[in-house]
């Protein structure tokens, strides 16, 4: 592929997203005023169920098929300690280290 | 800008939060550098996307097709649509980004982090300086990996050997977790996450997690439903006794 070619999509793809992400801000500075609680509510409601469609997505599945054992467990072991409000830091380290230390022993 | 870092000093778990993942995706950020170039295509093609998409999960999928010798249409469709959630984002986080120049640049850095990162904070001016601090940061740490990845080749191209893959899910959920104990939220975020696993196999990639927003209507329904007992006020005593 030409690198004009190549340019030109990496500048479509940029503005297209960044379309995406200004759109927001700017629709809703245009509702300001009229912007009830409940539909404050619904919008902090989408975000979050949007968050944890990427959770499960990106824990379960990987380019449409299953992620294996080791994700999943890494990810669920994370979930756990997050729940009995572990610090942060622990969350994530212990995710990651259960996920990596599964793969040494040869599990997918 | 300094009464952001003045509430990040002043909550150092939070930076340190913030801190650790930059340093994730920095790793990441490596990693694609590494893997794009690995792949035959021009070294600044990962830079160039790095600093003007600045969306990782579409950088991934855009390289992977024109690597594949996908046309650039599609790759630019792809992630687009992979893209797409920012828009919905937008609406949650609008208010924490000013105007301006502010505004841009806040709609710029907008990522599944700092969304994440700052529907967990208390408070407003904590939400603001938690989406900025992560905005920034991950900006600078993944562009500093991807550079470091194109040019430095192959030291960490498989981040799944060090769970970096099973550490970002867990970082949305922890950060996510807070709100679900609202029992209207919580319905809506398992009948999202069932509806994009369930067409997650038949629709393209970012089309299913879209599709999670229809959970919300099932927060709507419940509450209508439960509207006379005032679920808002009873439901956190509840869950209070649970524990």
């Amino acid at each position: 592929m030409s690198w004009p070619v190549l340019v030109a999509a990496v500048l479509v793809l940029a503005a297209g997203t960044f379309a995406f992400r200004i759109a927001g801000p700017l629709v809703r500075e245009r509702m300001s005023v009229s912007v009830s609680p409940d539909v404050e509510r619904l919008v902090a409601i989408g975000a979050v169920v949007l968050l944890a469609a990427l959770v499960a997505t990106s824990a379960l599945l990987d380019d449409g098929g299953p992620a294996g054992v080791a994700r999943p467990a890494g990810v669920a072991v994370g979930g756990l300690l997050a729940w009995r409000r572990v610090p942060f830091v622990l969350i994530v380290v212990a995710a990651a280290g259960v996920a990596a230390g599964l793969r040494l022993l040869g599990v997918p | 800008m300094r009464s952001i870092w003045r509430t990040i000093r002043s909550s150092p778990d939070l930076g340190r939060d913030i801190a650790l993942v930059c340093a994730a995706d920095a790793l990441v950020g490596l990693s694609f550098g590494a893997i794009t170039v690995g792949a035959g295509l021009p070294v600044w093609l990962p830079m160039l996307l790095s600093l003007v998409v600045f969306a990782g999960a579409a950088q991934f999928m855009f390289v992977g097709l024109i690597a594949s010798g996908g046309n650039p249409v599609t790759a630019v469709a792809a992630g687009l649509l992979v893209n797409a959630r920012h828009l919905p984002f937008g609406f949650t986080v609008g208010d924490l980004l000013g105007r301006g120049w502010r505004r841009v640049v806040g709609s710029h850095i907008m990522t599944d982090e700092s969304v994440a990162f700052a529907l967990a904070q208390p408070d407003h001016a904590r939400r603001r300086a938690a989406y900025w601090a992560v905005g920034v940061g991950v900006f600078v740490c993944w562009n500093l990996g991807v550079l470091a990845g194109a040019f430095g080749g192959t030291v960490v191209t498989d981040t799944d050997r060090l769970g970096l893959d099973a550490a970002f899910p867990a970082v949305l959920l922890a950060l996510v977790l807070p709100s679900l104990r609202d029992p209207a939220t919580r319905r809506a975020a398992a009948a999202g996450a069932v509806i994009t696993l369930v067409t997650t196999p038949f629709l393209p990639a970012g089309l299913p997690v879209l599709l999670a927003l229809a959970g919300v209507l099932l927060a709507l329904s419940g509450r209508r439903g439960g509207a006379t007992s005032s679920p808002s006020s009873s439901a956190p005593e509840s869950s209070e006794a649970a524990r």
